[in-house]
């Protein structure tokens, strides 16, 4: 067959390092594509409008609904609200590999969200509702970092989380 | 033919951009030292964050538009051997940018406008900050203009001639930038300035974020498009040899116009307000930009190779060796091509889209993009310095060892700086803060890097003031440049017959045009169509 490319160039190194680019870019995105659809591991994206402004109003993120629900499937739901300069509630405790999805709304700016060393990162967006669908399969002691500039108090912005074992939570 | 180069609009244009580099460096030094808590008494979140929103916006925004329309200016009439279209459009561009900058200057250096380079609505700066960078990019819009219009005369004059190599790429490069910075000017526009001067009470963030995407992942490619141009036209021949193709140089451009606007979502990857798909959709865009990268390090290596075997380099890798490395065009280019290879390893993890949540807003961005930008990038702008500085202004480059002395700190500052980073962003370490509160554990085991990175940043500043004071001593050099006429590489192969699409952008601006309705088209229609909440401003 004929190279389609002769037209534009008429080297055949060149014409081969041109497939080579282009299948590396392919494989590449191909690889992420696949990996990502067929292991279900999408970045948050969830698409849900709130009144950052009226909060304590909601039924939702109102200050005494806020923290770990558990769900009837035995997953967990983690409500909590981003504001200058803490996330509420300010200590997080759940199980070890159990499905956790966390709902986050701020109060205020915009803010972020990284536990280090786990996949648990999205931004806080004021006037959306923020998702991480995730899941800790090491107990241990987490940090949870305000991870985007929200003001001269940004850099003290932090809580934590705590993963116990599955097994001491009784479940 | 007569005609008049553009040397002061160049040298003008270059000059403010190395003036607001120095300082910006300067910044960059303080605050390498400020954030890791060394020294109690420099402790500020007020100055640490008006001074990264300083260094944001000059490095990102002032250095790079008056150095692209610096060089494009003196590229434009050296290499189609034409006058400036309309010069006092031009200056008066020129201008306008300069007084948006300094405008801009006046809340930034006094913590007015400490909102960073990215603007981060619903924080919100002083009002001349928004107006300041909006005449910025209005005005670098006549030089785009200008570029256009040179290659349309140019073209009329020369019916079916090919357009030289370094004015495609220019005017790939002043099309590409006003498309990309249409994203940022309506954001400008329509949002920030009228809500901070109250005539709106509140914006929506999701929306302002999603225009502002629309403009930061092409506008790299606008950063870049400088050092392609130098790579592709001016260093093959300083090497000894010719560009391996100039086919190539013109997929690569035109590659780069069509898939870097598109693409803007992989900046919100952790964002909410976007579906999973529309974000999949950007990811496949951003690894087909990766194609026309790869076809320029080939090419450009394929040259040097030319080159270092017509100087009598011998075997696989005797070439290497016969290359003129004393030259700072072929030294700038070695030492970039190693850091855009590193530094694109590093990208392709930021682009997937799974692998992202581990160095989403960690340092590691930071170190990414000083080392492809502030490294790969702004060494091929000292570069071009070196060799147009001799050419507009008529004398000598000052010293030539001292000019390779400046660009092997530049690298070597890079790497000392970047590479740490890299490794305190997959610590966990934040990107942007001004001091580490946090975990005590966590706090201790960033340590050794936070000191690599003040020993990067007083190399990289060292550097920095080299450069100035280099540029300085040539402008008032008394001897002479030997020869004052730029020679641009010439082709290994005819360029004779060159397919229309590869001498045209018709065709190229109408396929844009479809993809960003593509791309951009409903996930910007969607904030009209839900029930979205605007957000009132906020002080730092
Ligand atoms: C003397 C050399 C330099 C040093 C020591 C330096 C250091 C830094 C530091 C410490 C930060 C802030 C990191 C943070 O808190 O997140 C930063 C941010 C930044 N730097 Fe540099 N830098 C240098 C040169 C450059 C150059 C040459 C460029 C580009 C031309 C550049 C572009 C930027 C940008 C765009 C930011 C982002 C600001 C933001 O996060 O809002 N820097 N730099
Ligand atoms: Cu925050
Ligand atoms: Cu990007």
């Amino acid at each position: 067959m004929r190279d389609p490319f002769r037209s534009i160039c008429d080297d055949d190194l060149e014409r081969r390092w041109i497939w080579i680019s282009l299948i590396l870019a392919f494989a590449m995105g191909g690889l992420l594509g696949l990996y990502a659809v067929a292991s279900n591991i999408h970045p948050p994206s969830n698409v849900e409008t709130i009144d950052s402004s009226r909060l304590h109003l909601t039924e939702e993120f109102a200050e005494d609904k806020l923290g770990v629900k558990q769900n009837d499937d035995g997953s967990l739901t983690v409500t909590m609200v981003a504001a200058r300069y803490g996330f509420f509630p300010p200590v997080i405790e759940v199980p070890s590999n159990t499905p956790v999805k966390f709902r986050i709304a701020s109060a205020d700016v915009l803010h972020g969200v990284h536990v280090p060393f786990t996949n648990a990162t999205a931004m806080i967006v004021p006037g959306y509702i923020s998702e991480i669908n995730t899941s800790f399969p090491t107990a241990g002691k987490y940090s949870f970092l305000c991870n985007e500039y929200c003001g001269l108090g940004h850099d003290s912005m932090w809580s934590r989380l705590i993963v116990v074992p599955e097994s001491t939570q009784g479940k | 033919m007569n005609y008049s180069k553009a040397a002061s609009l160049g040298l003008a244009n270059m000059w403010v951009a190395f003036t607001f580099f120095a300082f910006a460096a300067l910044l960059g030094l303080y605050q390498v030292i400020e954030r890791i808590d060394l020294i109690p008494a420099l402790k500020s979140p007020e100055m640490y964050f008006g001074s990264v929103s300083t260094h944001g916006v000059l490095m990102g925004f002032v250095l790079t538009t008056f150095f692209v329309a610096g060089f494009g200016y003196y590229t434009a009439t050296t290499s189609l051997k034409q006058d400036v279209w309309n010069r006092p459009l031009a200056w008066f561009g020129f201008l306008l940018s300069l007084s948006g900058v300094l405008m801009a200057a006046v809340p930034l250096l006094t913590g007015n406008a400490s909102v960073l380079y990215t603007f981060y609505p619903p924080l919100m700066a002083h009002p001349a900050f928004y107006i300041g960078a909006t005449l910025l990019v209005v005005g670098s819009w006549a030089w785009c203009l200008e570029m256009v219009m040179m290659l349309a005369t140019w073209k009329k004059a020369n019916p079916g001639e090919t357009v030289p190599l370094a004015m495609y790429g220019t005017t790939t490069n002043a099309i590409l930038w006003f498309i990309t910075s249409l994203g940022v000017t309506s954001e400008l526009l329509f949002q920030l300035i009228p809500w901070s001067l109250g005539l709106i009470d509140t914006v929506d963030v999701g929306l302002a974020r999603t225009l502002f995407s629309w403009t930061l992942h092409a506008i790299v490619y606008f950063w870049l498009i400088p050092a392609y141009i130098v790579l592709y036209t001016l260093v093959p021949r300083a090497a000894g040899g010719m560009i391996f193709s100039d086919h190539m140089g013109r997929v690569a451009f035109i590659m780069l116009l069509v898939f870097s606007v598109p693409i803007g979502f992989h900046h919100l990857y952790m964002d909410p307000f976007h579906a999973a798909g529309w974000k999949f959709l950007h990811m496949t865009g951003t690894f087909m930009v990766a194609v026309p990268t790869l076809l320029t390090g080939f090419t450009i290596i394929a040259s040097l190779e030319v080159a270092g075997r017509l100087r009598g380099g011998k075997g696989l890798f005797g070439w290497i060796g016969a290359l003129p490395w004393n030259n700072p065009l072929v030294l700038a280019a070695g030492l970039a091509l190693l850091m855009l290879t590193f530094g694109g390893f590093g990208g392709m993890i930021n682009a997937s889209y799974a692998m992202n949540t581990m160095v989403h807003n960690t340092q590691w961005v930071t170190g990414h993009f000083h080392l492809i930008f502030a490294g790969t990038t702004v060494i091929m702008y000292f570069a071009a310095a070196y060799y147009l500085w001799p050419k507009m202004t008529g004398n000598a480059l000052y010293s030539t060892r001292l000019a390779l002395t400046q660009l092997w700190l530049w690298f070597i500052g890079m790497l000392v700086l970047t590479l740490p980073w890299h490794q305190l962003g997959l610590a966990g370490q934040p990107r942007r803060i001004s001091s580490t509160p946090y975990d005590e554990e966590l706090v201790q085991s960033w340590l050794p890097a936070e000191f690599a990175m003040i020993a990067g940043g007083v190399i990289l500043f060292t550097s920095a003031l080299m450069l100035v004071f280099i540029l300085l001593k040539t402008h008032g050099n008394s001897q002479s440049v030997e020869n004052p006429e730029v020679e641009y590489a010439e082709s290994l192969h005819s360029t004779q017959r060159m397919p229309h699409l590869m001498n045209s952008f018709g065709f190229w601006v109408a396929l844009i045009v479809v993809y960003m309705v593509a791309s951009y088209g409903y996930p910007i229609l969607q904030f009209f169509l839900l029930d979205t909440y605007g957000t009132v401003p906020w002080s730092i």
